[in-house]
């Protein structure tokens, strides 16, 4: 490129680097110092402090319990996110849209009213409070209500990954399998499986993340009994009340640490996302 | 299953449709649709009078103002800089620019009650930016602001960038040669490609912001009438066991979330009309 063409539709150095750094600037206040801050508080106590916090009794019930609600949410939302995309990417029926839009709802959804309105089902006025009751089953309060949240909450991100690769990819390589004889479920785990599978991972990635960090929606339906129903979020929340600051940031050092995992693995499977769907366009 | 046949408008060799879409419709209606048709129908039990006094107490008229006023003021900062993010991502090299990159999702992947805890500690009076400011930002309605800015960031970022990196770098030659400058073609070439794509993202930023409630409640201070977010008022009716109060107010905050969703489907519409078009 000639010095005059760039001139013309690059800006000078100076533009440049004041862009950067506006930009850069910005970050931080809103982004890096609050990260930093995370790993810094935990750890200025000291590493007794530190690990004290954490293999305190109600901290690892607190782990343990945000561990059983990712567990069981992940694999749920993993299924319906496959069921979902299956009939949205590879069949033409009425009612498609309205289902897409049923999909995204709970993003549109405040945390806050994903916990209310299991509680209206299954609190003690709710629907089911009275049944619930004489067969002495407790969800709200307890640990199903807990998941139920954390299910609602996390429930489009495999669908929405999957679904948009799945119609790029079209119906023809199934087809294909279908004609020399494959059986549906060959064909889910030969042809389907095999496309989507970075998507899928990375729908699981997310999904898990936000199951883990899920606050506003748990903390509804949680009734917070310290080593019973307190996920680590929630704990975060009681230590910090309490004034115990360098306990509520060493188990967020935990939570920040999950987070920037899911960013480094999220980075990696977005790579060979991208490079699957350019495979796929030039197909 | 004749059911489920019956609805598809095209004839398809591939097994499990039926299977697939009746599990799919199945979970969706017990997970999304039943808990929250329960909160429409809960309000029927208040009568319209015990309604409208619900949903527009002065305590909760002065959280609607903080809300909508908040996440609005949120939504345009993340606006301005989100382009600006984006514009030097796509646009520039700088050392450490892939791990920048990579960051900017950090508020969709780090708890709300982490950020809320560290965003507080850092613009506390005694925080490490909070010190070199002349007002107070943690436990005012600022506070609420700055934690809106935080989850709504990579909304922008994330809609703009990659229509960025797919205009045509001919067109900006092409300005250029006619004898445009270069705030010209930024201004009138650049910027309408991008536009439909960052509104979309100040919707999105918008919408998520109305509904935060995990961050928020750290850095607020949460004083009735003036630094409390009106999903924080669901959760105090709630444990007054006012479920009529809490339900009402949810339903005013479920119905503007619908509004948008559509105002996002119609401006993402737009956005994919006029990217095929260039």
């Amino acid at each position: 490129m000639s010095a005059a063409k760039r001139r013309s539709t690059e800006e000078p150095a100076w533009v440049r680097r004041l862009l950067i750094g506006g930009a850069l600037a910005f970050l931080s206040f809103f982004l890096f110092v609050p990260l930093a801050t995370v790993f810094y508080e935990a750890f200025k106590k000291g590493a007794d402090v530190y690990l004290a916090a954490i293999v305190e009794p109600d901290a690892l019930s607190a782990v343990k319990l945000t561990l059983i609600a990712a567990l069981v949410s992940v694999p749920l939302n993993l299924v319906f996110g496959i069921a979902a995309a299956w009939c949205i990417a590879k069949f033409d029926f009425r009612g498609k849209s309205l289902l897409l839009t049923l999909i995204d709802l709970p993003f549109s959804v405040s945390p806050v009213i994903a916990g209310l309105i299991y509680v209206l089902v299954f609190g003690l006025q709710g629907w089911c409070g009275e049944w619930l009751r004489d067969h002495d089953l407790k969800i709200i309060f307890a640990v199903p209500g807990i998941v139920l949240a954390t299910v609602f909450v996390t429930f489009p991100f495999v669908a929405r990954e999957l679904i948009p690769l799945m119609q790029a990819q079209g119906i023809e390589q199934e087809e294909a399998a279908r004609v020399l004889g494959a059986s549906g479920w060959q064909i889910f785990w030969r042809v389907t499986l095999p496309n989507v599978k970075w998507a899928l991972l990375y729908g699981v990635i997310l999904c898990n993340a936000r199951a883990m960090g899920e606050f506003g929606a748990v903390s509804v339906v949680s009734g917070h009994i310290r080593g019973q129903t307190n996920t680590m979020p929630l704990h975060i929340e009681i230590l910090y009340n309490e004034y115990q600051f360098a306990a509520a940031f060493a188990v967020s050092s935990l939570l920040a640490g999950l987070a920037l995992v899911t960013l480094v693995l999220k980075y990696a499977v977005e790579q060979r996302v991208k490079a699957s769907m350019k495979v796929n366009h030039e197909h | 299953m004749m059911l489920a046949r019956a609805l598809l408008r095209r004839h398809s060799v591939l097994p499990g449709f039926d299977l697939a879409l009746g599990f799919a419709v199945l979970y969706v209606s017990l997970i999304v649709l039943v808990p929250l048709s329960a909160a429409f129908l809960k309000t029927f039990t208040l009568t319209w009078p015990q309604f409208v006094d619900a949903v527009t107490s002065p305590r909760v008229m002065a959280s609607y103002r903080l809300t909508f006023g908040a996440s609005f003021a949120a939504a345009l900062l993340n606006a301005v800089f989100g382009l600006l993010v984006a514009w030097v991502l796509v646009r520039y090299r700088f050392p450490g620019q892939r791990l920048v990159d990579a960051l900017v999702d950090l508020p969709f992947a780090l708890p709300t009650a982490v950020a809320g805890i560290a965003l507080t500690a850092i613009y506390a009076k005694n925080g490490w930016i909070g010190q070199w400011l002349p007002f107070k930002v943690s436990f005012s309605p600022l506070g609420v602001f700055v934690a809106l800015v935080f989850i709504g960031l990579p909304f922008v970022v994330r809609t703009v960038q990659p229509v960025l990196e797919d205009v045509n770098r001919e067109l900006e030659e092409a300005a250029a040669t006619l004898g445009a400058n270069r705030w010209q073609t930024v201004s009138k070439v650049v910027f309408p490609i991008v536009m439909p794509a960052l509104l979309t993202g100040f919707a999105l930023a918008f919408a998520r912001a109305l509904g935060e409630y995990g961050s928020v409640i750290f850095i607020a201070g949460n004083m009735p009438m003036i630094s409390e977010i009106t999903p924080l008022l669901i959760i105090t009716k709630l444990e007054q066991y006012d479920y009529g109060g809490a339900t009402a107010i949810a339903v005013v905050m479920l119905v503007t979330s619908f509004v948008m969703l559509l105002v996002i489907n119609m401006l993402q519409a737009w956005a994919r009309k006029r990217q095929g078009g260039v």
